[in-house]
């Protein structure tokens, strides 16, 4: 009988291993992607298995360079939800090498070369989805737009969707429209009341297929909090910080801003607030840094759209605050029991 | 009774509670095993100290070890029988290692000893009772097993507003005290009577988990018979609550500040077992000889609690819970969360063995690979102590220490809920515990390098000091030897003689001396030691208590001999130097030097910690003495002083018939000697130039003659006083050599004094450096430094002179 030697605690939580709370995360944004194939047809779908081979060879290639266990790392399912995340964000009729652009520069730069899982100091979606943005702006900003909207008077099919993603779909523009967000930003000096008139992709249909789409990754969102596997400060600070300045701005200027129901119902802002600035590695590690950290994000969210250069603002607001969230943690430790204060700032100093 | 309110901590985990198996089966009470095995350190701090030898036959509850030293308890017999060995054995330790035990095989009839209640407890002072219960071998049961007597003697710091009582058992698995509870209600009831007794709380108040329905009602209950006003707090049941220090946050609302102790905010915790045991041994007599414990876990058939006697080894525990041996893979003492597995099933049960958990593979499965951590956050939300788990483990990889003590990593309790919830399965504590051992070394290794400093710079002053007597002497010698060849045709016997003794009886005072400063040194670095131990003590650090105990005891040792030697030494010269009254004077004059001085250090030292604690009355009080005492030591110091004075100043009279003869005397011998050099040195020119037959040679006689005439005056010039006086001479010189003995001694001690002042001032500069924002003390510090030190330097420039002039 030989004994196992070990030291304390001598128990784990069962079943709650790092591949479970990926593998939760990747579950939670199904009724989203669902809600989005439905409205959007199969461009989606497609795009998230393109992404998802793509996130495993590149890692399992990298793993094998660091001559490290391939399968160990493959089955915490890290770069599987980054693939699915990225599948989601990227537009649905977008050509297949732009996703794979994304995805292999997301799992091999901006998370393998940092030293894999855990010491990336960038959520790797996002910057895989920042790249394509800015190299290939066109294929990026052209959204499926609501069937009964477009040109063609119908969603694309299954084919179309293959078409248009692996070799070229001709009558692509027939099916694609800009988004609300985009619609709104090029409104120019038309004023809001005349904009939601006017502009076709700002219209009622338009408007509610992205808010079902925001209700769907808010119900996703809502089971991982249920779960625990993320907690309610940084989704919470991110959706009320865009919705009070948009609310701020609104009330300054009713004619030319978006209420901050438009804000938070179009575009990426349920997607980003649950399950992009919740990315637990890239984020701040403390309650309270949390609640900065999304502030930042909902902020720069609203900057970004209203007076940046793109419509949407989640990959950008996510990667600035990403730079900051060191120097937040620094600042927001908790006070640890049994001390008076909590500890603050870069300097290494007596105990309080 | 009244309702305490119920406060909540940070943090917490719900891991499956286990508490069942063991909670089927009544109470059991194993049959005696065949040998019984006390390990002679059985919690932390020193080993006990046997008292009985191999063969002996001993008594149920006859003292087998006694305390040795403050943080070591009694251990007594469980049962009658023999000793059979006093050896090294497997204990139950998470080291794995063997430690001294006696070993004693029951004889089977289980004869007690003579037992002596001590029913007058509440007439007899405090500290009888505590003593008895020191005596009775009663240590804390829960945790550490930190001996009841001195967790009770450092409640008395502050008047206490708490007294809790653990209950909480919050361990899986674990059932021992709920069963104790449930058994012995009376006696726990009793026992924390007596306990409040001793320390008088302003509420008494037993913590106790929700999940432990019938012990509460079982409490309730016997309370209420007595109509006692002790109260009990239900707590949820939710993992650390049993923590001493989220126990206390749960009744109180109040934190123990970091680094102190509960009894610093004025709350006393004991564990439920410790107030029975306080009560069998008030009542009964009986000493600590047993404990309840839990024996658990899937391979046993028959998991229960038993009333178990110390020294009986796990096996023969686990054979009476039936256990399938094949199945267990890891057998731990304590909980699954904070115990430690055992690496053999012949290690015994000890004061804090609360329960043997033989676990199954499917029950406690290995742990699942390491993978990396995703900074989920998961291990923040539980930490009962608000610490930032990930951070901390980041730094204890990269072995950032000094970060991660500025994560407050001192402050982790290491109960394992971070762990324990990981999904990355890391074993956050184990890495903890590896770097707070790094840092404690790190600690060490600089206290030990500062003190190697401290004592290689006090050297180097003394030998820098030494040299400089030495070339002095060198001098002096020099000088005399001219006057002795001198004055040889007249000089007397006593003459010869006097300068030997003299010098012996400087060598002796010279070895007593360093000796001296030897046993300052020695003294100080104990006493720094101690105050380090006391610290430590407070503090519960459990391994640097015994290191330290071992250094002090060292440390005393190499200081009696020291005394001793310097006893020896002084017990010569004073035989000796009888006739020369001062020494002793100047031996009390030293003495009191050293007293204001270290009066004065100490006086310094307690006005800085009043300055941080100004609300310190113990500190006040102490400072005041010290003032008093400097004060007196003063006045002593002032009294010798003139005295001496007086003295030197006698015996100079005495000798000052023909002081000024003397000195014309010295100065014209000199004077003498250079002029003969000179002589010399022109006649061997002069040869040169006869060689040479070179023109000088005639200036060169010329020069030849006037000094040989100088030396001729000279000479006349000397022959005269002596010829005069030569008695006065010889006793003269006997007296000024004594004199200038004494005036060495103090040109010594000066030059110590200034070069410890210079090295302190360097250190001080060294840590201005470091702690830029303490600068103004340490600022302060160096003026003082310096003061001192030109003070020092003065006073040698002083002496020297004076000595010059002799
Ligand atoms: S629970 Fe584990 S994986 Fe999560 S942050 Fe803490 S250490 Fe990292
Ligand atoms: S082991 Fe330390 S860091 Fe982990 S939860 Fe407990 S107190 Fe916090």
């Amino acid at each position: 009988m030989a004994l196992l030697r070990i030291t304390s605690p001598h128990t784990q939580r069962a079943g709650r291993r790092t591949s479970w709370v990926m593998l939760m995360v990747i579950l939670a944004t199904i009724p989203g992607i669902a809600v989005q194939s439905w409205l959007f047809g199969w461009g989606t779908l497609i795009n998230i298995a393109i992404a998802a081979i793509t996130a495993l060879l590149s890692e399992a290639a990298v793993l094998s360079m660091r001559r490290r266990s391939v399968v160990f790392f493959l089955t915490d399912y890290s770069a599987l939800l980054t693939a699915v995340l990225l599948g989601i964000a990227l537009p649905p009729s977008v050509p297949w090498w732009v996703t794979v652009t994304a995805v292999a520069f997301a799992v091999i730069f901006a998370k393998q070369l940092y030293g894999g899982l855990g010491n990336n100091p960038f959520n790797p979606a996002m910057v895989g989805y920042a790249i394509v943005l800015v190299s290939f702006p066109v294929p990026m900003t052209q959204w499926v737009g609501a069937s009964d909207m477009v040109s063609s008077g119908s969603m694309m099919s299954l084919s179309q969707s293959l078409q248009a993603i692996f070799h070229h779909l001709p009558s692509i523009d027939s099916y694609t429209m800009a988004t609300p967000l985009d619609g709104f930003k090029h409104k120019d000096s038309l004023s809001s009341a005349a904009a939601f008139n006017s502009i076709v992709s700002l219209k009622g249909a338009n408007l509610s297929s992205w808010l079902f789409i925001n209700s769907a990754y808010l119900l996703g969102g809502l089971i991982l909090l249920v779960l625990r596997i993320i907690t309610w400060h940084t989704p919470v600070a991110v959706l009320s910080s865009l919705a009070v300045i948009s609310g701020v701005f609104y009330l300054i200027d009713p004619n030319h801003a978006a209420t901050p129901w438009f804000h938070l119902t179009t575009g990426a802002a349920m997607f980003g607030a649950f399950f992009i600035a919740t990315d637990p590695v890239t984020s701040c590690t403390s309650n309270r840094g949390k609640l900065v950290y999304g502030t930042g994000i909902g902020i720069l969210i609203y900057v970004i759209r209203t007076w940046g250069g793109y419509p949407d603002g989640v990959a950008f607001g996510v990667l600035l605050m990403n730079f900051a969230a060191p120097l937040i943690d620094y600042y927001t430790q908790p006070r640890t029991y049994g001390h008076k204060k909590a500890k603050k700032g870069l300097t290494i100093k007596e105990d309080n | 009774m009244q309702t305490t309110n119920i406060f909540s901590f940070h943090g917490g985990i719900h891991p499956p509670e286990n508490k069942a198996q063991s909670l089927t089966l009544p109470l059991g009470h194993p049959s005696l095993p065949k040998e019984l095995i006390l390990p002679l350190s059985q919690h932390i701090g020193q080993s006990s100290r046997p008292l009985v030898s191999q063969g002996e036959q001993v008594l149920k509850g006859q003292a087998i070890a006694i305390n040795n030293g403050f943080l070591s308890s009694f251990l007594h017999a469980p049962t009658s029988g023999s000793i059979t060995a006093i050896e090294e054995r497997v204990i139950a330790h998470p080291s794995g290692l063997s430690d001294l035990c006696i070993v004693i095989e029951p004889d089977g009839d289980d004869n007690w000893t003579e037992r002596k209640p001590l029913n007058d407890w509440r007439r007899i002072s405090k500290t009888d009772v505590l003593s008895y219960l020191a005596e009775m071998g009663i240590v804390g049961m829960g945790g550490a097993g930190f001996p009841t007597q001195v967790k009770l003697q450092g409640a008395h710091k502050h008047p206490l507003t708490h007294f809790i009582i653990n209950a909480a058992e919050c361990e899986p698995y674990i059932t021992a005290d709920d069963m104790l509870i449930r058994e012995k209600t009376e006696q726990l009831v009793l026992g924390i009577e007596v306990l409040q007794h001793l320390v008088e709380a302003d509420q008494v108040i037993i913590g106790i988990e929700d999940n432990k329905p019938q012990a509460i009602a079982a409490l309730n209950n016997a309370l209420a018979q007595h109509n006692s006003t002790i109260q009990v707090a239900v707590v949820p049941t939710k993992y650390p609550s049993g923590g001493e220090k989220q126990l206390i946050q749960l009744l109180t609302g109040k934190e123990v500040p970091s680094g102190q102790h509960p009894a610093d905010i004025g709350i006393l915790c004991q564990n439920v077992g410790t107030c029975v045991a306080v009560h069998d041994a008030i009542y009964l007599g009986q000493p600590l000889i047993t404990r309840f414990t839990t024996l658990t876990g899937d391979a046993l058939k028959a998991p229960q609690n038993v009333e178990v006697l110390l020294g009986t080894p796990v096996k023969h525990l686990l054979d009476y819970a039936q256990a399938t041996h094949k199945k267990i893979s890891r057998l731990v003492m304590g909980g699954p969360m904070m115990g430690f597995t055992l690496n053999s099933i012949d290690a015994p049960i000890v004061k804090t063995s609360n329960c043997i958990l033989a676990a199954s593979k499917k029950e406690l499965p290995a742990p699942a690979p390491e993978q990396a951590c995703i900074r989920c956050g998961m291990c923040e939300q539980v930490c009962p102590a608000s610490l930032l788990p990930q951070q901390l483990l980041w730094f204890s990889k990269s072995q950032e220490f000094e970060k991660a003590e500025h994560y407050n990593l001192f402050d982790c309790i290491e109960c394992g809920a971070c762990s324990y919830v990981c999904p990355s399965s890391i074993p956050l504590v184990q890495y903890y515990r590896h770097t707070k051992s790094s840092i404690r070394e790190a600690r060490e290794a600089a206290v030990k390098s500062d003190l190697a400093k401290q004592r290689f710079e006090a050297r180097k002053a003394r030998q820098e000091a030494e040299a400089a007597e030495k070339e002095a002497k060198r001098l002096a010698r020099q000088k005399a030897s001219a006057q002795k060849t001198e004055g040889k045709s007249t000089a007397t016997e006593a003459k010869k003689a006097t300068p030997p003794a003299a010098e012996t009886k400087t060598a002796i005072l010279d070895e007593s001396k360093k000796l001296k400063v030897d046993i300052a040194l020695a003294k100080n670095k104990l006493k720094k030691l101690q105050k380090q131990l006391v610290e430590a003590q407070e503090n519960e650090h459990v391994e640097e208590i015994n290191h330290l105990q071992l250094q002090v005891t060292e440390q005393e040792k190499i200081l009696t001999s020291l005394e001793q030697q310097l006893e020896k030494m002084a017990t010569t010269p004073a035989e000796k130097s009888t006739k020369a009254a001062p020494a002793p004077v100047n031996e009390e004059l030293k003495k009191a030097k050293i007293d204001v001085a270290l009066i004065g250090a100490k006086l310094k030292k307690a006005q800085k910690q009043l300055a941080e604690s100004p609300d310190d009355k113990e500190l006040k009080a102490n400072v005041s003495e010290l003032e008093k005492g400097l004060v007196q030591a003063q006045s002593l110091l002032d009294r010798l002083t003139p005295s001496t004075a007086a003295q030197k100043a006698d015996m100079l009279q005495k000798a000052s018939s023909k002081p000024t003869v003397n000195d014309d005397l010295k100065k014209a011998k000199i004077d003498l000697a250079i002029a003969k050099a000179a002589v010399k040195k022109v006649e061997k020119a002069l040869k040169k130039a006869e060689e040479l037959k070179a023109p000088e040679a005639d200036t060169l006689r010329q020069q030849l003659l006037e000094a040989q005439q100088r030396v001729d005056s000279l000479e006349k010039a000397l022959s005269n006083p002596q010829t005069q006086s030569p008695m006065t001479e010889a006793t003269e010189s006997n007296a000024s050599t004594d004199e200038s003995a004494a005036k060495n001694e103090q040109i010594k001690k000066q030059k110590i004094a200034s070069a410890m002042a210079k090295a302190a001032i360097n250190k001080l500069k060294k840590r201005l450096a470091a702690e830029p924002d303490q600068a103004e003390s340490i600022q302060q510090e160096i003026a003082a430094a310096e003061k001192r030190q030109q003070e020092a330097d003065a006073l040698l420039a002083q002496l020297t002179q004076s000595q010059d002039t002799m």
